[in-house]
């Protein structure tokens, strides 16, 4: 057997993709739960949480942009378009969320209103997001190789429903990340959302894949055709085992373990869709391997990514190394 | 929308691109500069002890916070819209530009990104050497984003090392040394570089004079105007030579670009002009009033008053670049040139009389020259950018071919929402900045918001105490 450059560039950047959704994921999902927070220091040491790492954090969407366009130049130019105002929606949204960081310190009167910046833009991108996932599901009119619908073809009550359920994931990794990185107050408030947003999550996930095999056949087959379901059918239940020790953990007072299951939750959901649409890169009509760019490309960057990505991963544990613990609220110097 | 009916889809991605790119590069071209700026002070402090240069390396840091936060922001969106407005250009071009950027990303963004954190928060939480080295680090990776960038950019200005396959794809012929080293690379990198440095500098001086002639006797302040008039007098005589190599190197891949830049319609046998000021027409083909000096566009283009030229003339109408945006961002930018070389010599005539600190005159001149930097870089790209139309990858992919299927009301709202957005935050944003210059560096000095965090198990969490003044209320 050939080595297959495309189905490994195809892992790359789903591992990307969800290095995205779990490290950003908590981070806007702080951003979201913020008007929840009490002005002063339970938003402050929020805030202080995600300062150092956020940067890091969202320097996996470029990757999974900056690679969608090297490994399968085809897919990015058609999904781009095809989303197009769920991305500019998600730009501006991401702008306005990344900028309250340092802003917010700059002038106490002005605090107010960038944490309304801060919250506002974190519910945009991740609505954005989830959306532009349901809409690259739900299918994308190609013909040519290039995207041939409507500019309005990306809403639709599935896309809406997958957005709402990522917002609602994204809250729940928020909230058990403050629940890790506070105590006292701040970490009894934490709990107590999560508890309800755990719920939450799992009614969004379990509505999101019910209404995922109705969108076309290939899926349903993917799901429930023998000998396949016995293998699929791993999946949920291994979400059933999660949420469940997910509810003794936070009923025990785990401070760490609940965050953790969140991660393991979100890979389920993960592992989910890969299975709805391997091989396709741009469902129903372009694979992967249709869109893929040429392999003298796909090679260049391979090595570079095989020496370079390892690294990156080193100095980011280091990074969250160094901003180990809990935060406070006032200065260190 | 009435007066939208008129403007199509493409015209409007491209306003939209144009905006958001000149936009980003405003943040990049200062902060690239001012990471190496950061590095030097702290590698100064560490090696001599002396507390000013701590006290400018905080001072300066949280300046760095905040455009580096803007920079980053806004870099986010262009790697999206590449897609999103120009939808052709990234499926042909994808296979040799999307590798390169990939490269930057991994390179570069996660090295910043990875080590800015400590950079700016980690003061305290690890040792004096290691908050070195996330300094180098964030100063490195500023340099290995604008190599790849650039050389992304040169690769469409100068194509080399590709074949075009059956789907009508850029792919790599070769080797990929070719392609990140093509023709126009080295000439654009080191101007550019340059560039970032100098717009640093004018900045850092501006700032120094502000302040030098509020209060001339403080150390902090001499010391950052002396360092920034160090860095006008050395680099722009270089930054000039480096344009100089640069327009030679595009005469040769590009002359149609250098003669919209000189307004040369006409060939010149017999040695060019050099056009001084004037109205290019592209429907008369020719420059309304010019004032210009016979022989001496040929003896900076060829070295030689009497080598020939050609004209806009020699090229179909077809390829002409729009001649007066060119012509006059090439002169805006060349202009600004002379006078930052001005200020240098200024400075250096005042330091041998050791009047650097007392001569009012330079310091309202670095002052009023602070923003010439930004000026110049975005009238430097809109020469070449603009310059290289009508195509995208120069000589093979027309603008009119690569933009993305989209509608106009879509590209319309959006173009606004960025407009707005950008004015609205930026706006903001330089605010800031400003009010943190308007401040001088004082021995108090703290880092950017001071990183409220302690390491597991150090102090109880303080959550509560009253009385503690919030992050940020500091200065
Ligand atoms: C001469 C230098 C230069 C030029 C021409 C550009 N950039 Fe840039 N860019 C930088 C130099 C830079 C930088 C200095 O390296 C930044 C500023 C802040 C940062 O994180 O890196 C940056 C940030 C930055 C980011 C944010 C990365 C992060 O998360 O850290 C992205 C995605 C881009 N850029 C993408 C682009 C694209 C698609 C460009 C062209 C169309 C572009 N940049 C032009
Ligand atoms: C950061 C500094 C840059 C600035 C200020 C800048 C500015 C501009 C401007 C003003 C235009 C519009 C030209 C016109 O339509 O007449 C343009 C177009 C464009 N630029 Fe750049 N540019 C920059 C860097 C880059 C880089 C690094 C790339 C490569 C990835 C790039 C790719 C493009 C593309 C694809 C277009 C659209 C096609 C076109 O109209 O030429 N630009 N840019
Ligand atoms: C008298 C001095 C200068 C000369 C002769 C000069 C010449 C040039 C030339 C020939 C180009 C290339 C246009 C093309 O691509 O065809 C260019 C581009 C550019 N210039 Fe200058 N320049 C000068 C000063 C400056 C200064 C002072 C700055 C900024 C501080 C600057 C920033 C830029 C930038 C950012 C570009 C676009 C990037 C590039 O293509 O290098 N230039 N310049």
């Amino acid at each position: 057997m050939t080595l297959d450059l495309t189905i490994i560039w195809a892992g790359i950047l789903g591992f990307a993709v969800c290095a995205y959704v779990c490290l950003d994921g908590f981070d806007l999902g702080v951003g979201i739960l913020f008007p929840l927070l009490a002005v002063g220091p339970e938003r402050d040491r929020a805030m202080n949480s995600l300062a150092p790492v956020w940067d890091g954090n969202e320097t996996w969407l470029v990757l999974g942009g900056g690679g969608l366009l090297a490994a399968f130049p085809v897919a990015y130019s058609i999904i781009l378009p095809a989303t197009y105002p769920l991305i500019i929606a998600m730009l501006l949204g991401l702008i306005l969320r990344g900028v309250a960081f340092e802003f917010r310190w700059r002038e106490p009167r002005h605090r107010a209103m960038w944490d309304i910046a801060f919250s506002t833009g974190s519910t945009i991108a991740a609505l954005s997001q989830g959306m532009i996932l349901g809409a690259v599901l739900q299918g994308i009119n190609v013909v040519d190789n290039a995207y041939a619908g409507r500019w309005l073809d990306w809403l639709s009550p599935f896309s809406l429903l997958t957005g709402v359920a990522l917002v609602v994931g994204y809250c729940l990794l928020g909230a058990t990340w403050l629940l890790w990185k506070t105590d006292g107050l701040e970490q009894d408030h934490a709990r107590r959302l999560a508890g309800w947003l755990g719920g939450a999550t799992l009614i969004a996930m379990a509505v999101v894949s019910a209404a995922t095999p109705y969108l076309h056949y290939a899926y349903w087959r993917r799901w429930f055709a023998m000998p396949g379901v016995l293998l699929t059918a791993q999946v949920p239940l291994l979400v059933v085992i999660a949420a469940i020790i997910f509810f003794v953990s936070l009923k025990r007072g785990a401070e760490r373990l609940p965050f953790l299951i969140t991660l393991g939750l979100f890979m389920l959901g993960f592992v989910g869709l890969c299975i709805s649409t391997f091989p396709y890169a741009v469902p129903p009509h372009v694979t992967i391997w249709e869109a893929a760019s040429p392999a003298s490309s796909q090679m260049f960057m391979l090595v570079g990514t095989a020496v370079i990505v390892p690294l990156i991963l080193a100095y980011t544990f280091w990074a969250y190394w160094v901003f180990r613990g809990k935060v406070g609220t006032h200065g260190f110097h | 929308m009435g007066m939208l009916e008129h403007i199509d889809a493409v015209t409007l991605a491209r306003a939209q691109f144009a905006f958001t790119v000149s936009f980003h590069f405003i943040f990049p071209s200062f902060s690239i500069g001012l990471a190496s700026f950061l590095m030097v002070l702290e590698a100064q402090w560490l090696r001599t002890g002396d507390a000013t240069y701590k006290i400018l390396y905080r001072y300066w840091l949280k300046i760095f916070a905040v455009a580096f936060g803007m920079g980053v922001v806004s870099g986010i969106v262009l790697s999206y819209q590449i897609g999103t407005n120009w939808s052709v250009f990234s499926a042909k071009a994808g296979p040799i530009v999307g590798p390169l950027m990939a490269y930057e990303v991994l390179t570069a963004f996660f090295l910043e990104a990875g080590f800015l954190g400590v950079m700016l928060f980690g003061e305290g939480k690890v040792g004096k050497e290691l908050h070195f080295l996330a300094t180098c680090m964030v100063a490195l990776g500023t340099l290995i984003s604008t190599t790849w960038i650039i050389s992304v950019n040169s690769w469409m200005q100068t194509p080399v090392g590709f074949l075009i396959n059956a789907h009508g794809q850029f792919v790599p012929a070769g080797s990929w040394l070719t392609i990140i080293f093509n023709p126009s690379f080295p000439y654009r990198l080191v101007h550019t570089v340059i560039a970032a440095y100098l717009t640093t500098a004018l900045v850092v001086g501006g700032v120094g004079g502000y302040h030098l002639l509020r209060t001339p006797g403080d150390a902090g302040v001499r010391r950052m105007f002396s360092m920034a008039m160090w860095m006008m007098a050395l680099l722009t005589p270089l930054q000039i030579l480096a344009g100089d190599a640069h327009g030679l190197n595009t005469l040769k891949y590009q002359p149609a670009k250098v003669l919209a830049m000189e307004g040369d319609y006409d060939p010149s046998p017999h040695g060019a002009p050099l056009v001084l000021f004037g109205l290019p027409s592209n429907a008369e083909a020719r420059v309304r009033y010019k004032l210009e000096i016979p022989r001496i566009g040929s003896l900076i283009l060829r070295h030689d008053p009497n080598a020939s030229l050609p004209g806009l003339k020699d090229f179909p109408r077809s390829q002409w670049a729009p001649v007066p945006i060119v012509f006059w961002s090439f002169r805006i930018m060349v202009g600004l040139g002379f006078a930052m070389l001005g200020l240098g010599l200024a400075s250096l005539f005042a330091r041998w009389r050791g009047r650097l600190y007392e001569a009012r005159l330079i310091h309202w001149g670095a002052m009023l020259m602070g923003p010439a930097g930004f000026v110049a870089v975005i009238a430097g790209w809109v020469t070449t950018e603009v310059g290289r139309q009508p195509y995208t990858v120069f000589g093979y992919l027309l603008t009119a071919h690569s933009h993305s299927p989209l509608a106009a009301p879509a590209v319309a709202a959006s173009l606004v929402a960025f407009v707005i957005v950008y004015f609205a935050v930026f706006g903001a944003g330089i605010f800031y900045v400003l009010r943190l210059m308007a401040a001088r560096p004082m021995p108090g000095e703290q880092g950017p918001p001071s990183i409220p965090q302690h390491a597991a198990g150090v102090t109880p969490a303080p959550a509560l105490d009253a009385d503690h003044s919030l992050p940020g209320a500091l200065q």
